[in-house]
């Protein structure tokens, strides 16, 4: 076994994200129905009872949730054993509440007893199945960090901006200079660990190095709008999302004409919603014998780990023009 | 000695500047001329054959038209240059130029080897026609026609149909007509996407085919001729082929 072996710390759940939420919704409906079927003869009976049961339970489920949703920051600065007996508490807390408002009050206090029990094995059961969920993933993680790389390097852009700094050493050895500079903050940010969220901010200076190497080797033949004046600077995203993104956008956009192409690199943030689009001129000949899908499933995937599914990434053709948007949920950075 | 004329095609200017440093660079040992440059595939077929260049220092990946079309096209001229390849990374053209000994150099290009390559294409003279098309991946964009020194390319969509005529083929599009040079089997094989056979001596362009007409005379059995949109010349569809090309009318 290797040393560097990597130890994932356990962590709780997203209370904000969608993906979990459906997840604790779609179990805790589950449990009431299975309750009722075990509980009762036939199907009519069965659906009876669950509806009977849901007037209990679906209050005290969205109840929970809500406070969950809320305390979520507050929850994530927790140990996760601690965040786990907070949960557990809020849970137990929220359902007595709900409980002492909506049952009939002859019941007693056995029945409160049974309501915050059943109430505790949900939560507990939910909280072990979140942690499963994660551990499974960890290691895709790390693997995605592999594949980001792999999808990563063209070996034709590094040739390529190679040779047009050779060719730059003699006549202008500053921009030379610079241009290494550029290659190597981009390598860096490839070879790094890319497991954890990097800032808007870095993302677009990184694109901007990448773009003043393409502009070197292509001149005029490349013309980039920027419009990032609504960009989210602190907005959190995974690395290496939008520069794959670019890449393709010059390297079946603008390399297979032989005039000048426009891109555009477009960021802005929409209430809760980052959204970001890059276009770049539509050649059919050159998008049907090269495939570009590959560094679109990667960031799929890479979108997907991070944000469940709240991210989405999706591409277009209209007007000659090949369109990219991703869209995912606006994160500031902590600062 | 007289100066090694070269000529240069690359769609990026650096890389264009750096073969003409290492060019200055071998000149003691090798000397050359640049003859005259270009910075994509057509602009190469263009203006190469009133350059008078030797050896043609030409790009694999280029937009317009790629490096081994062009090489293919130029391949027809009387005065045909040598050629050294040059790839950034294109393991796939790679592949196909070391199984048909097709010379290659990958950027960035060294001194020494840029002039080892040189002389070599220079001693060796053009690269063989068919060497090129064994390593093409894939079909043509155009079919050239030599006229004295100079190149005409006819784009392969507008082709109507192709007629084998004795020692030819005679190329129609809907505004004009060119003889080629080439064996209409190989064709049919390369553009099978394209054309269709109808008659043992004629592939028309599948797109073009319009209908059918009865051909007069014959009254024992029946004959037909293909109609093509944009040419008004009806073109005798053999029995054997008939009923593939009918069926494409009907698809339609």
């Amino acid at each position: 076994m290797s040393i560097k072996q990597n130890f994932t710390a356990d962590a709780l759940p997203d209370f904000r994200n969608l993906g979990v939420m459906a997840r604790v919704l779609l179990a805790v409906n589950a449990f009431a129905f299975a309750a009722a079927l075990t509980a009762e003869p036939n199907w009519s009976a069965v659906l009876d009872r669950f509806l009977r049961a849901a007037a209990m339970v679906e209050p005290m489920l969205l109840a929970a949730m809500v406070s969950l949703y809320v305390l979520s920051p507050a929850l994530a600065r927790l140990a996760y054993w601690q965040g786990c007996a907070a949960v557990l508490a809020i849970a137990l807390a929220v359902s007595g509440a709900v409980h002492a408002a909506v049952a009939p009050p002859d019941n007693g206090l056995a029945a409160l007893a049974r309501t915050l029990a059943l109430a505790a094995i949900a939560a507990g059961s939910l909280l072990a199945y979140l942690r499963l969920l994660t551990r499974a993933y960890s290691p895709a993680l790390s693997e995605a960090r592999l594949q980001a790389l792999q999808s990563r390097i063209r070996p034709h852009f590094l040739f390529n901006s190679l040779n047009a700094v050779l060719s730059l050493v003699r006549r202008d050895p500053r921009r030379a200079e610079r241009a290494l500079e550029d290659l190597a903050d981009l390598f860096r940010v490839l070879m790094q660990d890319n497991r954890s969220f990097v800032r808007l901010a870095d993302e677009i200076a990184l694109l901007e190095r990448y773009a003043a190497i393409e502009q070197l080797r292509l001149g005029e033949r490349l013309e980039i709008t920027w419009e990032l004046d609504a960009a989210p600077q602190d907005a959190l995203l995974p690395p290496m999302v939008l520069q794959p993104l670019l890449e393709n956008a010059v390297y079946h956009g603008v390399e297979p004409g032989t005039g000048a192409g426009r891109v555009v690199v477009h960021i802005e943030r929409r209430g809760a919603r980052v959204l970001a689009r890059i276009e770049n001129p539509y050649f059919e000949e050159h998008a049907r014998r090269a495939g570009n899908r590959m560094a679109q499933e990667n960031i799929r995937e890479r979108l997907q780990l991070f944000f469940d599914a709240e991210a989405r990434l999706v591409t277009r053709v209209a007007a000659g023009r090949y369109v990219v948007e991703l869209e995912m949920p606006y994160r500031p950075a902590q600062t | 000695m007289n100066p090694l004329r070269v000529f240069i095609a690359d769609d990026e200017a650096p890389a264009r500047e750096r073969l003409r440093e290492l060019l200055a660079d071998i000149a003691a040992e090798l000397p050359t001329e640049v003859a005259g440059e270009a910075q994509n595939g057509l602009e190469t077929v263009e203006r190469l054959p009133a350059s008078g260049a030797r050896v043609l220092l030409l790009d694999i990946q280029m937009p317009g038209m790629g490096g081994l079309e062009v090489a293919r096209h130029l391949a027809g001229l009387p005065t045909a240059p040598a050629v050294v390849f040059i790839t950034a990374h294109d393991r796939h053209a790679v592949e196909a130029f070391e199984l048909n000994a097709l010379d290659y150099l990958m950027k960035p290009v060294r001194t020494e080897r840029l002039a080892a390559a040189l002389r070599k294409a220079a001693a060796a003279g053009p690269p063989p026609k068919e060497q090129l098309a064994h390593a093409a991946r894939q079909p043509r964009e155009y079919l050239s026609v030599v006229e004295r020194n100079r190149i005409v390319l006819v784009p392969v969509r507008e082709i109507v149909f192709l007629r084998a005529e004795l020692k030819y083929v005679t190329l129609r599009t809907r505004s004009a007509e060119h003889l080629i040079e080439e064996p209409l089997v190989g064709l049919e094989a390369e553009f099978a996407e394209h054309f269709v056979r109808v008659h043992r001596n004629c592939l028309v362009a599948r797109a073009a085919v319009r209908g059918f007409e009865r051909a007069a005379g014959s009254d024992e059995e029946p004959h037909w001729n293909v109609v093509l949109e944009g040419v008004t010349e009806r073109l005798p569809v053999s029995r054997r082929q008939w009923t593939v090309v009918r069926a494409l009318v009907k698809d339609t």
